[in-house]
């Protein structure tokens, strides 16, 4: 099935109101973000998605694929499902070593098993600190392994047209680095996100409050320039990080000079 | 009447589905009815006569095998909500057995897995998955998709004919396609039989025949000269 894009018409919100945003369409090639406080109902949002809500689940919201309900073969049918979602839950359960998984993964969505699973770790790898052993247990790995894995899962192995991916921020993995290769591919891509870099990134971001959809924003020209500070002042901070990581003491020229070179101090 | 029987390992959910099903059925105008089958406690009785007012009981099986309690009663409980002038009798039993399944030939049987159980477990529980027309997966919502897919592999595999729902039933998700299945199911029609074989190894001598000779008895016998074998219907 060939995907152009995909529609949430608005249900309630938890107070039981109709949502602000009756209607919302992501085209392929579109970077969401979905921003709002804790407990406002971004991840309900995404779960929406995944489930081809058609108004029964709690918020009444519908999904349209091309302008049309799923059938729901693409729920019934895993290699038919063009949805990906990563969630926060990151723990994996399976007793599999990483290989067989990822091996019944590649042949559940159709896939020659082989290229798909070097391919796979490969990309996960270069998202994680420590790379992934094939022979590991699925729960030996670390968080941030386990959600390098998933997203690369989602992208080469699921090869889904729409992804989504809650919180990625959070999931320990090089954060940068998972969104500048995630742009390499064309697909429809909703962030939920607290983290200004990546809402910033999108191409509009839907404003979530009390269970329903507010606002959209575009990113504008004026945005656009706050952005490129913000990623300074964020690449000044990921590089401090970097050096605790790696057992560095921190002094105060270091600062001198990474705030100089960020045009802050001259 | 229609009879569903549902089985699946404990805290699966499999009470959480059958009450989002009822919920459904109800609204939309049927008649239930609600049999429990557990070894020696259950309150499920009680949640569906309050919550739904539908005709609802339980039975112990204590020393019985609790599928093999199924079996006993099943004939009673299908007089029992009939009486009660009930479309669909909605049987949870106790999910325990690895080796029988309880479901009725030609009539719809149930089973209810989690999706955070091991990978393995399809390949653990035999007959009750085996057998079973439909297999809900439940707590979707607690494990990664490409996990649930690699579950659903697995399903399959011990199970190739198992129609997969998956659900979060504690929300309602992915209960119509289970309703609409029960609507479409069979209506019971005597004499009922219990689907696959029980495990061999009932002895009549230790049920109460004491004639001599293995001609006399069925089940597993043995003659002097020969092997073990079986002979009965």
């Amino acid at each position: 099935m060939t995907i152009a894009d995909l529609t949430v018409t608005g249900g309630r919100g938890k107070d039981g109101r109709a949502e602000p945003v009756s209607e919302i369409t992501l085209r392929m090639g579109d970077i969401v973000s979905i921003v709002g406080p804790t407990g406002c109902g971004k991840t309900t949002l995404i779960n929406d998605i995944e489930l081809f809500a058609n108004r029964n689940t709690p918020s009444g919201r519908r999904v349209l694929i091309n302008g049309e309900s799923a059938e729901e073969s693409c729920s019934s049918d895993p290699a038919r499902n063009p949805i990906a979602l990563i969630s926060q839950h990151t723990n994996f359960l399976s007793d599999l070593p990483v290989e067989d998984f990822l091996s019944i993964h590649a042949t559940v969505r159709a896939h020659e098993g082989g290229e798909a699973i070097r391919e796979t770790l490969g990309f996960a790898n270069k998202l994680t600190g420590e790379p992934i052993i094939r022979t590991s247990a699925m729960t030996e790995l670390s968080g941030g392994q386990t959600r390098a894995l998933l997203i690369a899962d989602a992208v080469v192995i699921g090869n889904s047209p729409i992804v989504l991916l809650d919180e990625i921020e959070n999931a320990g993995i090089h954060r940068t680095r998972a969104l500048e290769l995630l742009k390499e591919y064309r697909k429809i891509f909703v962030f939920v996100t607290h983290d200004p870099r990546i809402a910033l990134l999108s191409d509009y971001r839907v404003v979530m409050r009390n269970g329903a959809m507010q606002e959209v924003i575009l990113t504008g020209k004026e945005e656009g320039r706050v952005a490129a500070e913000l990623r300074k002042m964020d690449d000044l901070i990921l590089d401090f990080r970097n050096r605790i990581r790696l057992g560095e003491r921190l002094t105060e020229n270091v600062l001198e000079e990474q705030m100089k070179a960020c045009g802050y101090l001259t | 009447m229609k009879l569903v029987i549902c089985a699946g390992p404990p805290t699966t959910g499999k009470t959480t589905v059958l009450k989002q099903v009822t919920k459904k059925l109800i609204a939309d105008g049927r008649r239930l009815a609600f049999l429990k089958i557990d070894v020696q406690y259950a309150e499920e009785d009680e949640i569906f006569s309050s919550e739904f007012s539908i005709p609802a009981r339980k039975v112990y099986s204590g020393e019985l095998c609790p599928d093999h309690c199924n079996v006993m009663v099943l004939g009673d409980a299908i007089e029992w909500a009939s009486k009660h002038d009930a479309e669909i009798l909605l049987v949870e039993t106790a999910g325990l057995c690895l080796r029988c399944s309880p479901y009725v030939e030609g009539l719809l049987g149930l089973i209810v897995l989690e999706a955070t159980s091991g990978m393995n477990l399809p390949r653990k529980i035999g007959p009750m998955l085996s057998l079973a027309d439909i297999a809900m997966v439940t707590k979707i919502d607690l494990v990664s998709q490409a996990e649930r897919e690699v579950f659903r592999a697995r399903i399959q595999e011990a199970a190739p004919d198992v129609s997969i729902i998956e659900t979060n039933a504690l929300h309602g998700i992915g209960i119509d396609p289970l309703v609409r299945r029960i609507a479409q199911a069979n209506e019971i029609k005597f004499p009922l039989f219990l689907r696959g074989n029980p495990p061999v190894g009932t002895c009549t001598i230790c049920v109460g025949k004491k004639e001599i000779g293995w001609k006399q008895h069925f089940g597993v016998v043995r003659p002097l000269e020969g092997e073990i074998f079986y002979q009965g219907e």
